[in-house]
C-alpha cells in the first residue's frame, strides 16, 4: 500500500440504470488535501458515501489505512472522521452531548471524552457555544459543529462532502484555515473534500474532476492550470455584449465566459497571436470599444469550464 | 453486552425521549387515556334494557310474571301500552328493545298448563338483543319451573317428576363483569401499538433527519445500534405496563391473581414481538410517516383477529388458522389468564412458547433487514 492512506480502485455505483460512479480510481497520500470537483450531479457524494462504506459499490474495492472498507468495515470507519453534505448531528441534543454521543460511539471513554470535546469545540470555534441545541445552531456553525464531531477521536482521514455549500464567505475563509491546520499540525491528517468552488479547489494539493461517475482529470491546481497555459485571454472593453458576440464569431475562440466586467475567450492552441491581430480591428469596425485584450495565465476556472464540455475532455486532459 | 456504545445510544435515546413532549405525552397520558376510553366503551355488559309491556290480562298471575322480569336485573319496564301500534312506535323509534305481550287469558290457560307470553325484541343490535332473548328465556323457565313446583304442592302430589333445573357457577369472575376481560385486553393492545409506533418512528427518524449518515461511518455495529436503540423503549413498555396494570387494578377493580413474576416476564415476551414488528416496520420506510402507515398495517388486523373483539372460536376456519400467527392472541390469553384466573405456568405454557417463536422470528428478520447502510 505503500504511502498511500487511501487506495480506491474501480469503484462503481449504480442506481437502477444511472451510473452514478462508473470507474473511480483513487490514491490519497497522508497529510495530503485532495479535492472532488465537478458539477452537480457527477457522482461526487455518491463516490465519498463509496469511500465511507455508506454505500455498498457494484464493483471495486475501498483500502484506508490498510483496512478494507468493505470486510474490515468497523476497523477502517475507526480511523475516519465524515462531514456529510446534510446536516446529521442531532438537532435536540447540545453542542456537546452530540460530541460526547459521537465521541462515546467510536470508543472514546468517559474519562477522555470531556476534555477532547472541550478542545476540539475550542479548536472549531464553538466553545461558547456548547449548551446550545444544535438545531439552533447558523449554517456555519452547523458545520463546525459536523468538523469537531467528526474530529473527536483524532481521525487519520477526514471526507469532507461539500462542507461549505450555502456557508458565508467569512465561515468558509474560517473553514478551511481548520482545514489547513489539521493538515499541517502534527497529526497530519488526510483530507478528501468535494467542493462546487474553484477556488476552495484551488487550496488543494490535488484536485480530481469528476464528469458522469468518472475522474476525468486530476492533478495539482497549478499542472490542471497549465494545460491551458497560452490559451486564456481576458477581453475588456464596451458594450460587453457586442464584444462577447464578436469573439464568439472568431474561428480560434473556442468559448467565451463572463467574469465580471471581463470577458475570458477560451482560444485554440497557438492561436493568441492571430486573435491579437484580428480582434481588435473587428471590434473597431463594429463600433466598439476596446480597453484591453492580453494573454493570462489561466484560472481554475476556466479548466473547469473547459473540462465540463464534453468536446474538450481528450484534447484537456 | 452492556459496552459503552450501547449505553451512550440508550442515553441519548432517553435525552430526546424526555425532550421531546409529544413523544412523552404518547408514553405517559395516551396508555391512560386508551384504558379509560376502552375501558368503559369496551363493555358488553347488556344492563338496563328498556321494555314496553302491553299486559292485557292484569292479574295477579300476570304482575307476578312482570315481577319475575324486573328481578332479573336486565331489564327496565319503561312503557305501559295498550296497543301493538304503541309498542310498534316505540321500538321503531328506539325507545325501547323489547315488548312483552300477555294475553287476555294468561291467568286461566296458566291454570291450563299452557299459558303463553309473546316478546318482541329488536334484532338490529344483535348484542342487545341476544342478551335480551336469553335472558327472558331463563326467567320465563325460571317461572314455569317455580310455578310446575307450586302447581305440584297445591295438588298434593309430591313432585316426584319436578323438571330439570341447571344450577349455573361462575367462576374467576362471578359477576360476568366485562372488565375482567376487556382490560387486559386493552392492556394488550396498547402495549402492542405505543412500543411498535415508538421503535418503528425513532430509528425511522434517524433515516429522515439525515443522522444515520453519521450513525453509519461510525465503528458502531448493527447490533448495537439495534439494542441501544431498542432498550429504551423495553424499558417504557415495562413502565407502560404497570401503569395501566396498576390502573385497571385500582380503579376498574381487575383482580391480579396470578404471579407477578410471570406477568413481567411474559410482558417482556410480548414486548418483544411488538418491539419485532416495530423494527421491522421500520426496514420497509422511510419517513415516519411510512414507519406509522406500516405499523398500522400489522396492528389493525392483529387487534381484529386476536379475539379481543370478536372470539376466534366464532371466526371461519381461515381466520382462525391466520390468528396464529399473531402474537397479541397469545398474550391476550395468558394476561387474562393469570390476572383473572391466577393460573401457573403449566396452563399457559403453549402460549408463552409460541410468543417466544413470533418474538425471535420477527426480531430475527428485523435483524436481518436492517443495514446500517443507505442502500
Amino acid at each position: 500500500m505503500a504511502d498511500f492512506l487511501v487506495q480506491a480502485n474501480g469503484l462503481k455505483k449504480y442506481f437502477d440504470n444511472v451510473h452514478a460512479v462508473d470507474g473511480v480510481d483513487l490514491n490519497v497520500r497522508a497529510g495530503e488535501i485532495y479535492g472532488l470537483v465537478g458539477s452537480d450531479g457527477a457522482g461526487k457524494t455518491t463516490a465519498i458515501r463509496l469511500l465511507v462504506g455508506a454505500l455498498l459499490p457494484n464493483a471495486g474495492s475501498v483500502n484506508i489505512c490498510g483496512y478494507d472498507v468493505f470486510t474490515q468495515t468497523e476497523q477502517a470507519r475507526a480511523t475516519i472522521g465524515y462531514l456529510s453534505q446534510r446536516f446529521s448531528m442531532y438537532e435536540d441534543l447540545t453542542v456537546l452531548e452530540n460530541i460526547r454521543f459521537f465521541a462515546e460511539i467510536r470508543g472514546l471513554s468517559s474519562s477522555e471524552w470531556l476534555p477532547r470535546s472541550m478542545e476540539i469545540l475550542e479548536f472549531v470555534g464553538l466553545g461558547k457555544f456548547k449548551d446550545r441545541l444544535a438545531g439552533q445552531l447558523s449554517g456555519g456553525m452547523k458545520q463546525k459543529l459536523g468538523l469537531a464531531s467528526a474530529l473527536v477521536t483524532r481521525p487519520r482521514l477526514l471526507l469532507l462532502d461539500e462542507p461549505t455549500t450555502g456557508v458565508d464567505p467569512v465561515t468558509r475563509q474560517d473553514f478551511w484555515q481548520l482545514v489547513i491546520k489539521l493538515v499541517s499540525g502534527e497529526d497530519g491528517v488526510s483530507v478528501i473534500i468535494s467542493t462546487p468552488y474553484m477556488d476552495e479547489a484551488s487550496r488543494c494539493h490535488r484536485v480530481g474532476f469528476m464528469k458522469a461517475g468518472k475522474i476525468i482529470a486530476e492533478d495539482s491546481p497549478s499542472n490542471l492550470r497549465a494545460r491551458l497555459n497560452g490559451r486564456v485571454m481576458e477581453l475588456r472593453g464596451e458594450p460587453l455584449n457586442t464584444l462577447r458576440h464578436i469573439a464568439h464569431h472568431d474561428p480560434d475562440v473556442e468559448d467565451v465566459a463572463a467574469f465580471g466586467d471581463k470577458l475570458h475567450l477560451r482560444v485554440k492552441e497557438n492561436a493568441a497571436d492571430r486573435i491579437l491581430a484580428r480582434l481588435p480591428v473587428e471590434i473597431e469596425a463594429q463600433n466598439a470599444r476596446l480597453i484591453s485584450l492580453r494573454l493570462i495565465p489561466p484560472a481554475l476556472e476556466d479548466v473547469f469550464i473547459a473540462l465540463s464540455e464534453s468536446n474538450m475532455e481528450s484534447e484537456v486532459a | 453486552m452492556f459496552n459503552s456504545r450501547i449505553t451512550s445510544i440508550i442515553r441519548k435515546e432517553f435525552v430526546q425521549i424526555f425532550r421531546d413532549p409529544r413523544t412523552l405525552a404518547m408514553i405517559i397520558i395516551i396508555p391512560i387515556m386508551e384504558l379509560f376510553l376502552l375501558g368503559y366503551a369496551a363493555t358488553t355488559d347488556v344492563r338496563n334494557i328498556s321494555m314496553a309491556v302491553w299486559d292485557q290480562s292484569k292479574t295477579t298471575q300476570s304482575r307476578a310474571l312482570l315481577d319475575a322480569f324486573r328481578a332479573a336485573d336486565y331489564f327496565v319496564l319503561d312503557y305501559s301500552v295498550s296497543s301493538s301500534d304503541e309498542y310498534q312506535a316505540l321500538i321503531e323509534s328506539g325507545d325501547t328493545r323489547v315488548a312483552l305481550v300477555i294475553p287476555p287469558d294468561y291467568d286461566r290457560r296458566l291454570l291450563d298448563g299452557n299459558a303463553q307470553v309473546l316478546m318482541i325484541l329488536d334484532g338490529s343490535d344483535a348484542s342487545v338483543g341476544s342478551t335480551a332473548l336469553s335472558t327472558a328465556r331463563l326467567v320465563g323457565q325460571a317461572y314455569s319451573t317455580k310455578i310446575v313446583g307450586e302447581q305440584a304442592l297445591l295438588s298434593g302430589r309430591v313432585a316426584a317428576s319436578a323438571p330439570v333445573e341447571v344450577r349455573t357457577q361462575v367462576w374467576y369472575n362471578p359477576d360476568l363483569d366485562s372488565a375482567y376481560f376487556n382490560i387486559p385486553g386493552v392492556i394488550g393492545m396498547i402495549l402492542s401499538f405505543i412500543t411498535s409506533i415508538l421503535t418503528a418512528t425513532t430509528i425511522v427518524r434517524e433515516r429522515e433527519r439525515g443522522t444515520i449518515e453519521q450513525l453509519i461511518v461510525t465503528p458502531i455495529r448493527s447490533w448495537e445500534l439495534i439494542v441501544g436503540k431498542l432498550l429504551p423503549y423495553v424499558i417504557l413498555g415495562f413502565i407502560e405496563t404497570a401503569e395501566i396494570l396498576l390502573i385497571g387494578h385500582w380503579w376498574f377493580g381487575v383482580p391480579i391473581r396470578g404471579s407477578g413474576v410471570l406477568i413481567i416476564i411474559t410482558a417482556g415476551l410480548f414486548l418483544m414481538s411488538s418491539l419485532g414488528i416495530g423494527l421491522f416496520a421500520s426496514t420497509m420506510s422511510n419517513t415516519q410517516q411510512e414507519a406509522m402507515m406500516s405499523v398500522m398495517m400489522f396492528n389493525l388486523p392483529m387487534i381484529f383477529l386476536s379475539g379481543f373483539f370478536f372470539p376466534i372460536a366464532a371466526m371461519p376456519k381461515f381466520l382462525q388458522f391466520v390468528s396464529l400467527a399473531i402474537p397479541l392472541r397469545y398474550y391476550l390469553i395468558i394476561i387474562r389468564a393469570l390476572l383473572i384466573k391466577g393460573v401457573g405456568i403449566a396452563a399457559i405454557q403453549n402460549e408463552v412458547i409460541a410468543l417466544v417463536i413470533f418474538g425471535v422470528v420477527i426480531m430475527g428478520a428485523a435483524s436481518l433487514r436492517f443495514r446500517k447502510r443507505l442502500d
